[in-house]
């Protein structure tokens, strides 16, 4: 029988790789919109605030601990979205728009 | 319903996983921005129909905040600001991940495994939040860009950090007095606040990949205290896309990480004031456009100080008229020029300039000797040749942009202070190099405007 977080940590390094290989190929032009969408990739922490916020026998501490985290975490993936489309729809060849 | 989750949460991951793939094209990457609000959509959309989630009402209400807070931020901040916003953002993540990690500890109150893991995601979590409100405060220049040192600092640093880790593991042996988490807890605040005061302004972009590894990190511990893959992978994904644009930030200063993280570089000014000053040539904007407009190739070099300026609208005009006057005018990007990794192609793209004039280092560098005029607008240390010399220096074995090998060099400064690094910049006092002093949007105008005039 394999543990969960043994399962977890094979996931984990899998993961790690696979993002190593993929971030290697990605053009130094795009670093900075890479960053900002990776980081909002990882506001997935979303999933567990709702957890915690949604609960429904949810100690007071845990519901404003979940609250917060949940206005911190939706901030980051709105605004992590948001800019790197900002940010791509600049990078444009020559005389694309006209 | 919630037989169908563990599908819904799967192809939120393959979303992630092709977000970041398609990211490696300009052509592909607004697709790859798509695919990711998808896949982020359908985690959330999924988790609030889990049936533990019954209080509705909360959560539409933080979702409907934290929009509200994170859609102007991310409209209204001028491009600019770029590496400030995504410091903020980098904080709010962790703070996140964090406030998460407090609440399941007071929930559950774990040991072993789980505890390691929650130890880790509050850990990394409390330190990349403090750590990213002082590297915004840097980068908003609240707060000083030079590094804030004191004697014995390493230490200090270090021991607060081993003593965080010290409860931590107190806690996952088991050991339960009340006092253990919320000291973790300011242990953890405080190490964030300490490693990063210490770095100086032009290390930011080394110190927000870091930060951005870590926000994944503590991302993907929560997987592990939530046994949650989707977790696991899209922290992970995000904490190897950070660590490898830092190590890449590193190996383009020549410089090690602990170098970075403690050797709070660029805090001596030597020789500033002490040696005579050496002669240079300078020239006005009538002088530079002439040459300008006489060359048959140029190469711009962009670096922090175009940013400060806010100069890249003003380039791009001198770029325009020289382009129509058919010279080939292309711009070289330093690695590390800017404050954040790939900073300078953002801005030039703002100001409309195709993407496919932006080059790397190692695209352009050896285009440089057969180039008629090097325009350095705002950069210095990555293009001081003293960086190729054996002489021990806090440049040496830095890749730099080679310059100097053009045929003429234009440097746009508003003095002749010395970089970050805090040396002299023997690029200025070649035969073959013109000065132009002045702001470099105001320098840069007077030039197209120089330009306009002559035809």
């Amino acid at each position: 029988m394999v543990h969960n977080y043994e399962f977890g940590l094979y996931v984990f390094m899998l993961a790690a790789l696979l993002g190593f290989e993929l971030v290697k190929r990605v053009s130094p032009l795009l670093h900075t919109p890479l960053m900002s969408l990776s980081n909002a990739i990882s506001a997935i922490a979303v999933v567990g605030a709702i957890l915690l916020t949604g609960e429904k026998d949810a100690t007071r501490l845990t519901r404003i601990l979940g609250f917060v985290a949940l206005i911190a975490a939706t901030i980051n993936v709105v605004a992590g979205y948001l800019i790197t489309d900002r940010m791509l729809k600049m990078f444009r060849k020559r005389e694309d728009e006209k | 319903m919630d037989t169908l989750l563990p599908i819904i949460y799967l192809i939120a991951a393959l979303g992630f996983i092709l977000a970041i793939k398609w990211m490696n094209h300009p052509a592909t990457a607004r697709r790859g921005v798509i695919i990711g609000e998808i896949g982020m959509l359908l985690a959330v959309i999924g988790t609030l129909l889990r049936s533990e989630v019954v209080e509705y009402q909360w959560v539409l209400l933080a979702l409907a905040i934290g929009s509200a807070i994170g859609a102007p931020l991310a409209y209204l901040m001028p491009m600019t600001s770029v590496p400030q916003l995504t410091a903020l953002s980098h904080a709010f993540g962790a703070l996140a991940s964090a406030l998460i990690g407090t609440a399941e500890f007071y929930k559950n109150s774990p040991t072993g495994f789980t505890m390691g893991a929650l130890s880790m995601e509050t850990l990394l979590g409390f330190l990349t939040t403090t750590a990213s409100i002082i590297a915004f405060g840097k980068l908003q220049e609240i707060l000083p860009t030079r590094p804030l040192t004191y004697k014995g600092q390493n230490f200090v640093s270090l021991t607060v950090l081993a003593a965080a880790i010290v409860v931590a593991g107190m806690m996952v042996t088991g050991q339960t007095a009340p006092w253990m988490f919320p000291t973790f807890t300011v242990l953890s605040l405080l190490f964030g606040i300490l490693l990063v005061a210490p770095i100086g302004g032009a290390d930011m972009p080394t110190v927000i990949a870091l930060l951005n590894s870590s926000a994944g990190v503590a991302a993907a511990a929560m997987g592990f205290v939530l046994d949650n893959r989707l977790l696991i992978i899209a922290g992970s994904l995000n904490g190897a896309a950070g660590l490898l644009l830092s190590i890449i930030m590193c190996k383009a200063m020549n410089r090690s990480f602990t170098n970075v993280l403690f050797g709070a570089f660029g805090q001596v000014q030597t020789g500033g004031g002490g040696a005579a000053p050496r002669p240079v040539r300078s020239a006005t904007p009538e002088e530079a456009a002439s040459i300008l407009d006489s060359a048959s190739s140029v190469i711009i070099i962009p670096g922090y100080g175009m940013a400060v300026a806010q100069a890249q609208h003003k380039i791009r005009e001198v770029f325009d008229i020289l382009s129509k006057r058919g010279v080939n005018v292309r711009f070289a990007i330093h690695p590390v020029a800017g404050r954040m990794p790939g900073h300078m192609n953002v801005l030039l793209a703002e100001a409309d300039i195709p993407y496919d004039k932006l080059l790397e280092m190692d695209e352009i560098n050896q285009d440089f000797p057969m180039t008629d005029v090097a325009l350095v607008v705002g950069a210095n240390d990555v293009v001081n040749p003293l960086a190729r010399s054996p002489q021990d220096s806090p440049i040496q074995g830095m890749p730099i942009l080679d310059a100097d090998k053009a045929r003429t060099v234009m440097v746009i400064k508003r003095s002749m202070n010395p970089g970050f690094a805090g040396i002299d910049n023997e690029i200025y006092y070649m035969d073959k190099t013109l000065m132009l002093f002045g702001d470099a949007k105001g320098f840069t105008a007077s030039i197209a405007k120089e330009l306009t005039a002559t035809h």
